[in-house]
């Protein structure tokens, strides 16, 4: 009882309900939301309407369809008896292999770029400056069909295919290399590797610990490149050497057997990388920059070489104005690979919203399932980046 | 009083000419504009390709004029769109043009599920491969294991899935947006083979590095009839196409040609007299003119004509007329009459 009547005394006692900003605040939201859905039910309705109208098929039910083509390069077994769903799933898992590759490729040559461009030699930072300028400039559409163009007519045909040792093969067709062939057994030599892997990041740890209490860095790095190696090569032989390479043999036109990289997702990985790493490169640079002078003076007083000052004191800080415009990028990578149509490269866009729209006609509802997928993958991505984000941000205690 | 009742009755009669006359709102609307909108391929020699003036020419393109010819009395009445493979269909669902004349295969789920109608086979067609000459593959049996380039969003990916799947033979596919890459591609060597339609092989064949070195196999894998397609939901202008088509298929097998069509309009036979419009009011049916054929034969030429200038004899593509000749010579080419 007594609440309310405090309530009621601190309420202005004579305001009109319109003059109530929290109460017009709600009012004017809830039409704003109303004219919002009543925008997009109208619009589906009249796609609806109109598709019904000019006699198109609708409805999700192609996805069951047999698909009938077949696809060139795919990660998962496909064949022109599956259906578009099959389809949808080989494309994006291709999408996802070259958005991946890229996006791990040009945060490498991105880094260097970057520093490269603030290095104190003059040749080095004018050569990173010149890199980024040229790339940028031009589009990323031309770089894919210039290096795919490019890349075709140097690599020798099949029967003149350049050999290394007649295990590694170098044609117009692809890379061809051997592949492991696994057997029983196979699987203890991975859980070694697993082991090896653990017991290295394990040994670091314990470095680091001996190091703040004694000084001195006991040698982990050796110890954990040799944990990795030498476990998995125990159990190679403990468990009878279960793996063996299936060498790629030339037969009639091609190479069989093996594994092949082909050269269209060659050529449209390294564009996608030259042309995003020009832009990370930038925003290392003014990331780098954004780290005032005095850290890197006082770390230098503390006689840190350049390396040390880099790596322990400016980067970690530059990290904080970094991430925001590279997370940018990334999703740039994503949507710019769809580009791959151009050169033949089967990914999402090519297969599912090309080949398989055309074959079925039904352009809206996989435009519809295409930009859902990109809005997912986009972020999931970005989603990441503000875990990551979060974790390097400044804290203040 | 008087003259408001017999403006009435005038405005009423009108109405009901108009009605009885056209009834097809695409015709309306391409009268109102004054242009014909056409939908073309992105570059196909003797289909549809810009000339070094910037002309479009080609089969598909005569299609265009012709019908632009019967309802204007001028071919050059019409703006062309160049759409790629992938974008036909949706382009003419949407409206962007009203008739599409793309090279385009006419399969059962395009006529039944896309909205589209088709109204002829200008071209019948079959997809074929061409391979370098010195690779020893004379037969698409050939072909086992190879790597075989090709556009995407069109009928071959299927069929070449279709014949290596039931042959039980081994490929590789690898599809481009667009045909030019793809022949590059191929011409690079990237690919054993490039397979479309036959007819876009001599073409693409031209255009090759080197002509000579490239042969065209013999077999074709696939029916490919070739032919212009409208929107569903307008009768009217659909026969409006159909018939344009006709007219010229029946002029060549009537003799009519541009040359001689001024001698042609004192024929006294019949079935020419109702070609060129002399008797009956078959154009006036078809919300035209009587002298409709008169106007595309004059302006555009008969099917012959059109096959010889843009694919045939008169052209460097030099395909013989084929299956395309006219069932009285044992083509396939055959009009009803018009009657």
């Amino acid at each position: 009882m007594s609440g309310q009547d405090e309530a009621a005394a601190i309420a202005p006692p004579s305001t009109a309900f319109w003059a109530d900003p929290r109460l017009r605040g709600i009012v004017f939201q809830a039409i704003a939301l109303g004219l919002v859905v009543w925008l997009f039910w109208t619009m589906a309705s009249n796609a609806a309407d109109a598709l019904k109208r000019s006699g198109q098929a609708t409805g999700w039910s192609f996805l069951w369809n047999t698909a009938g083509f077949d696809i060139g390069f795919k990660l998962v077994p496909y064949t022109a008896r599956d259906r578009h769903i099959d389809v949808l799933v080989v494309g994006l898992l291709n999408t996802l292999l070259i958005s991946g590759l890229g996006i791990a490729l040009a945060t490498l040559l991105g880094f260097v770029i970057g520093i490269a461009r603030l290095s104190p030699n003059w040749l080095v930072s004018r050569m990173a400056a010149a890199y980024v300028e040229f790339v940028r400039n031009v589009p990323l559409l031309l770089w894919i069909l210039f290096f795919y163009l490019a890349l075709i007519p140097v690599l020798p045909p099949v029967k003149q295919a350049l050999s290394l040792g007649d295990t590694v093969f170098l044609t117009n067709r692809g890379l061809y290399m051997p592949k492991l062939h696994w057997t029983d057994g196979a699987g203890s030599i991975v859980w070694a590797l697993l082991a090896g892997i653990a017991l290295a990041v394990a040994t670091t740890i314990w470095a680091r610990r001996r190091q703040r209490a004694t000084g001195k860095r006991p040698p982990d790095l050796l110890i954990g490149f040799a944990l990795i190696v030498l476990l998995p090569v125990a159990a190679f032989f403990a468990a009878g050497a279960p793996v063996s390479l299936e060498f790629p043999t030339l037969k009639g036109f091609n190479f069989a057997g093996g594994m092949s990289i082909l050269p269209e997702l060659v050529a449209l990985l390294f564009a996608l990388t030259i042309y995003t790493a020009a832009y990370i490169g930038e925003i290392v640079r003014s990331g780098i920059e954004g780290v005032s002078k005095g850290q890197s003076e006082a770390a230098s007083a503390l006689g840190l070489s350049r390396g040390q000052r880099l790596r322990l004191v400016v980067i970690p800080q530059a990290m904080r104005i970094i991430i925001p415009p590279l997370t940018s990028q990334y999703l740039n990578l994503t949507k710019n690979s769809s580009l791959a149509a151009a050169i033949a490269f089967p990914d999402l866009v090519h297969v599912f919203a090309g080949t398989s729209l055309n074959q079925t006609g039904q352009a809206l509802e996989i435009l519809a399932i295409t930009a859902a997928i990109y809005l997912t993958i986009s972020l999931v991505t970005s989603g990441l980046m503000n875990i990551y984000n979060h974790m390097t941000r400044l804290k203040e205690r | 009083m008087k003259t408001a009742l017999s403006a009435v009755l005038i405005a009423a009669a009108a109405v009901a000419t108009a009605h009885a006359q056209s009834g097809s709102p695409t015709l309306e609307k391409v009268k109102k504009d004054g242009y014909l909108k056409c939908g073309v391929s992105d570059g196909l020699a003797g289909f549809s390709n810009p000339d070094a003036q910037g002309n479009w020419t080609g089969i598909d393109v005569d299609v265009c004029r012709a019908v632009a010819a019967a309802i204007f009395d001028d071919p050059n009445a019409v703006r062309y769109t160049a759409t790629t493979a992938k974008e036909r269909f949706t382009a003419l669902q949407s409206g962007e043009f009203d008739l599409l004349s793309r090279n385009t295969t006419i399969t059962m789920q395009r006529d039944v599920a896309l909205g589209l109608e088709f109204t002829n086979v200008t071209y019948y067609d079959g997809q074929g491969f061409i391979v370098k000459a010195g690779s020893g593959v004379a037969s698409v049996n050939d072909l086992n294991g190879a790597t075989i380039c090709t556009q995407s969003g069109t009928t071959t990916e299927l069929n070449v899935a279709d014949y290596f799947g039931s042959h039980g033979m081994q490929y590789q596919i690898l599809t481009f947006e667009k045909e030019a890459e793809a022949l590059s591609a191929y011409d690079s060597g990237r690919c054993d083979a490039y397979t479309t339609d036959q007819s876009g092989l001599y073409a693409a064949r031209l255009e090759l590095s080197d002509a000579n070195a490239n042969v065209v196999l013999p077999e074709l894998i696939s029916k490919e009839p070739l032919g212009p397609a409208v929107r569903q939901g307008d009768d009217r202008w659909e026969d409006l196409v159909r018939w344009t088509f006709y007219a010229m298929v029946n002029a060549e097998e009537l003799g009519v040609t541009s040359q001689n069509i001024d001698e042609q309009l004192n024929s006294q036979n019949p079935e020419i007299r109702r070609l060129l419009g002399i008797e009956g009011d078959f154009g006036e049916q078809l919300g035209l003119t009587k002298d409709w054929a008169v106007r595309i034969i004059r302006k555009v030429g008969n099917y012959g004509e059109i096959f010889e200038r843009n694919v045939g004899s008169g052209s460097p593509l030099q395909i013989a007329r084929g299956k395309n000749a006219l069932w009285t010579n044992g083509g396939l080419q055959y009009a009803p009459p018009i009657r």
